[in-house]
């Protein structure tokens, strides 16, 4: 297999993007990357999405965006794992072209959901149907449950929880293409209003439009684009089981901790390595457990990490420094690529306010439901 | 709720079939075509006691449609004593009495309706003893 | 001859109390109590319907019969509140029981009297050996309209019983059925609530019928008042079974046990068969069982039963309509109420 870098990134601002629809988005993104890179074709699109067709009756995505990108004829496909689908393009991309297939591929991931679609539905669909969904739990009902579990077994408090909120909004403020740039106080997250017990509003990511593109090319041929690449070290992939009630610990993300192995196999490095991450904080529980799942620290540890500073900008192993999805905005198929976006920044010391200090190694999860499939990437400044 | 893909659930909703591995003899509901735990594929039917323990749980404040005028309702994961977790609703309650290891009866409700004119949609929800 | 095998009731667990519906209407709850002699009713879950009932009373009765579902050749369901117009309640509930394919399953309806119906029915199968097995169930989430004397009372439970002819718990003694056509109280296709002639409801419907065909029944048996040990009229509101077992010369002891209304409310096609398992609570070897029907429209069933050695024995395998009545409940609202039995507009 060969060496693999990503040399340009492209991303649109995350929000309510009312005027941008999903192909203004998808086109936005890539445009920024291609220009970026001086790029002028693509051997390869692969594009992350979980739904286009529940949230706005579209599928079939692969073939419009390369057609509304001026690239018709390049081969294309969607990419789907929920909200695990743009670090699976991602992945898709770096195959590609570790294989020699390809040299000039462009990961992208898109989601427009604010188009008046029934969000709770929809995103009730990357849950299992016929056990989960047909009894009336949400996706944020299936992270409450995993909450109750980790606080049941390792006494996590709420106020752990809040951490989450707190910092990765500290974080969010200074990104210019968050979807919120302001902070929030612990006080403000324990009295927003309850949506799954004991999830409150400021615990879960918000319903986002958005999308964001890396272009990925051989190692070998990366200076022709960019003086700074950043190579991709590694790459792990894996499922679990799909209804939470078929885990073996509701309170543990083994398809996580699966993939961040195969990483960090693939990428010979160790947790201790990592100067920076971005991981899937689609609710506040999701970061403290992908924490332990990653082995950063040990099982049960999660909340006193964050809460410690451990995770925050200037402490040991800064985590979400983008804001995170809480803050930065989690448009489904977009935030895999948006998270590898923001390790592609740090290791070119370009992260502005964000900047963790000579970054040189980082990492990025991305899950998709209530953690059925997991997608770790390691990256490496060059 | 389409009709033939609710019909085929019936044996499981309704009698809580469920599958008994032969190889390990692992516990499925519903019941599947191979176990999770061995990958065996021969197995023999069998049926969830009309009881379970919650493992964990949360309420629902922010239903889907569907739900709308039951929340906030609870919903846990429990497990019968043959080993089987499902996810149900857990009503005739106060919702924030339901604790992990609160014992349960599971009762024959009316899950949901497919809008004013489509199919009624039945299922098991949990109800604490006593 | 064929008897009662198996039998059980089940009654939702949200209640509404009189003088919360009252109070909501502007009238004074303490005239309502003494007037219909009522305190509270039962009221369906949203998640709750006949066929629900059906199941869990269904449930219950299969407990107490002991005998595999599969041997049920008939199952009947009789009600006003069918979840489907068209499409059958006994479908669904006999899936879930674990009975058939081999059964011939039918919904009836006849008002409140839809349950002794299905019970009649089933029995006279049994009866004439065509089937082994054969069950017969009353239950309603009926409504009654908003500011209606009925709201006070129609409520929502059922009971179910297994007929067999042997291991029975009750005997079959005998059997009468007294119909005439009186528009006492119908609903019309498509309406939501039921519309009732007033006091027309009294003598001309109900007292004509219950009277008539207890009257009846007594006479065929040769038994008068006092052999009986219990007896249990449908019980549209505290007072008329109360005054129809008093005209027939029944005892108030007599009546008390099947006399559920005060704390359940009328329960429609279960209203006297869930009268019926509370008097199977109780009930010893040989005692002697009256049970009328009333049904809107109009007709009575009554069934003379003997409660067998048996009864005591198994009827501990599932729970007494005393112990659900005083069981774990919640008291609703008015507005709780209101958006349970879906009186308040919502969008779609």
């Amino acid at each position: 297999m060969r060496e693999v870098a990503i040399v340009a990134a492209g991303m649109t601002r995350f929000g309510e993007l009312w005027q941008l629809s999903l192909r203004d988005l998808f086109v936005e993104a890539a445009m920024e990357a291609l220009d970026g890179a001086k790029a002028d074709h693509l051997d390869a699109i692969y594009v992350g999405n979980m739904s286009g067709g529940q949230f706005v009756g579209q599928e079939h995505l692969a073939p419009l965006m390369a057609d509304h990108l001026g690239m018709a004829g390049v081969a294309a496909t969607r990419v789907e794992s929920a909200c695990a689908s743009g670090g699976m393009a991602l992945r898709q991309a770096f195959l590609d072209v570790a294989s020699g297939a390809s040299d000039m591929v462009l990961a992208a991931g898109v989601e427009k959901m604010n188009d008046g679609a029934d969000v709770t539905a929809v995103l009730a669909s990357a849950a299992d149907q016929e056990t989960e969904a047909y009894h009336g739990i949400t996706f944020p009902g299936l992270y409450a449950m995993i909450a109750r579990a980790h606080m049941e077994e390792f006494g996590t408090t709420e106020e752990d929880l809040a951490a989450v909120s707190v910092k990765n909004h500290k974080h969010g403020a200074l990104n210019p293409k968050a979807q919120f740039g302001r902070e929030v106080t612990t006080e403000e997250v324990m009295n927003s209003s309850m949506v799954a017990a004991p999830l409150r509003l400021l615990h879960c990511s918000p319903v986002s439009d958005g999308a964001a593109a890396v272009l990925v090319v051989p190692l070998e041929r990366a200076k022709e684009f960019t003086d700074r690449p950043v190579r991709i070290l590694g790459s792990g992939a894996a499922t679990g089981s799909m209804a939470l009630a078929d885990r073996q610990d509701p309170a543990f993300l083994d398809a996580v901790s699966l993939s961040a192995g195969r990483a960090y196999k693939m990428a010979g490095i160790r947790p201790g390595d990592l100067n920076v991450a971005e991981v899937h904080d689609c609710f506040s529980i999701a970061e403290i457990c992908v924490t332990e799942a990653l082995c950063v620290v040990d099982r049960g540890k999660g909340g006193e990490t964050v809460r410690s500073g451990y995770t925050s900008l200037g402490g040991k192993l800064p985590m979400n420094t983008s804001g995170g999805l809480k803050s930065k905005g989690h448009p489904v198929g977009a935030t895999g690529v948006a998270q590898a976006i923001e390790i592609f920044e740090q290791l070119r010391g370009e992260a502005g306010d964000r900047q963790v200090k000579d970054a040189h190694i980082g990492l990025a999860q991305n899950m998709g439901g209530s953690g059925a499939s997991s997608v770790v990437h390691i990256f490496q400044r060059v | 709720m389409p009709s033939p893909r609710y019909w085929r659930e019936i044996p499981s909703r309704y009698r809580l079939e469920a599958s008994r591995c032969c190889g390990c003899g692992k516990v499925c509901y519903p019941a599947r075509r191979v176990c999770p735990a061995c990958g065996a594929s021969d197995w023999k039917a069998t049926r969830l006691s009309h009881h379970a323990k919650v493992v964990t749980s949360t309420v629902i404040h922010v239903p889907p449609t569907e739900f709308l005028n039951e929340a906030p309702y609870a919903m846990a994961i429990v497990e019968t004593p043959e080993g089987a977790r499902l996810m149900i609703q857990i009503v005739d309650c106060d919702p924030d009495e339901v604790k992990p290891g609160t014992e349960v009866n599971l009762e024959f409700r009316l899950i949901r309706k497919e809008g004013l004119s489509g199919i009624l949609c039945y299922g098991h929800k949990g109800v604490p003893v006593g | 001859m064929a008897g009662i095998v198996g039998y059980g009731a089940f009654i939702p667990r949200n209640r509404i109390k009189s003088e919360e519906i009252a109070r909501q209407w502007g009238k004074d709850p303490d005239t309502i109590r003494r007037g219909l002699l009522l305190e509270e009713k039962s009221v369906p879950g949203i998640d709750e319907d006949t066929i629900t009932i059906s199941v869990a009373a269904g449930r219950a009765a299969l407990e107490r019969a002991g005998i595999d579902p599969t041997k049920i050749g008939a199952l009947y369901i009789g009600s006003e509140s069918h979840p489907y117009a068209v499409k059958p309640s006994g479908t669904v509930v006999a899936e879930a029981l674990g009975v058939g394919p081999e059964v011939h399953v039918a919904d009836f309806e006849f008002a409140c009297k839809a349950g002794t119906e299905a019970m009649f029915v089933a029995c006279g199968l049994v009866e004439s050996k065509r089937v082994e097995y054969a069950m017969g169930i009353g239950a309603d989430t009926s409504q009654g309209a908003a500011n209606d004397a009925l709201e006070f009372s129609a409520s929502a439970g059922g009971a179910a019983f297994i007929f067999g002819r042997k291991n029975l718990l009750a005997d079959v003694v005998d059997t009468y059925s007294y119909t005439s056509d009186t528009p006492d109280f119908w609903r019309r296709e498509g309406e939501f609530y039921p519309r009732h002639g007033g006091r027309f409801t009294g003598e001309p419907a109900y007292f004509n019928h219950v009277l008539s065909a207890s009257r009846a029944i007594l006479d065929k048996t040769g038994l008068k008042a006092s052999d009986f040990r219990y007896a249990v009229f449908h019980m549209p509101n505290g007072k008329f079974p109360l005054a129809a077992g008093k005209k027939l010369g029944f005892k108030k002891k007599q009546l008390e046990q099947g006399w559920v209304v005060n704390k359940m409310g009328n329960t429609y096609s279960g209203s006297s068969p869930t009268g019926l398992a509370a008097i199977l609570d109780v009930a010893e070897a040989d005692d002697l069982i009256l049970i009328t029907s009333f049904g809107s429209g109009a007709g009575s069933d009554s069934f003379v039963l003997k409660a067998t050695a048996e009864l005591p024995k198994r009827r501990a395998r599932a729970p007494t309509v005393r112990a659900m009545l005083d069981g774990r409940r919640r008291y609703l609202t008015y507005g709780e109420y209101a958006k349970y039995r879906e009186k308040i507009i919502v969008n779609t």
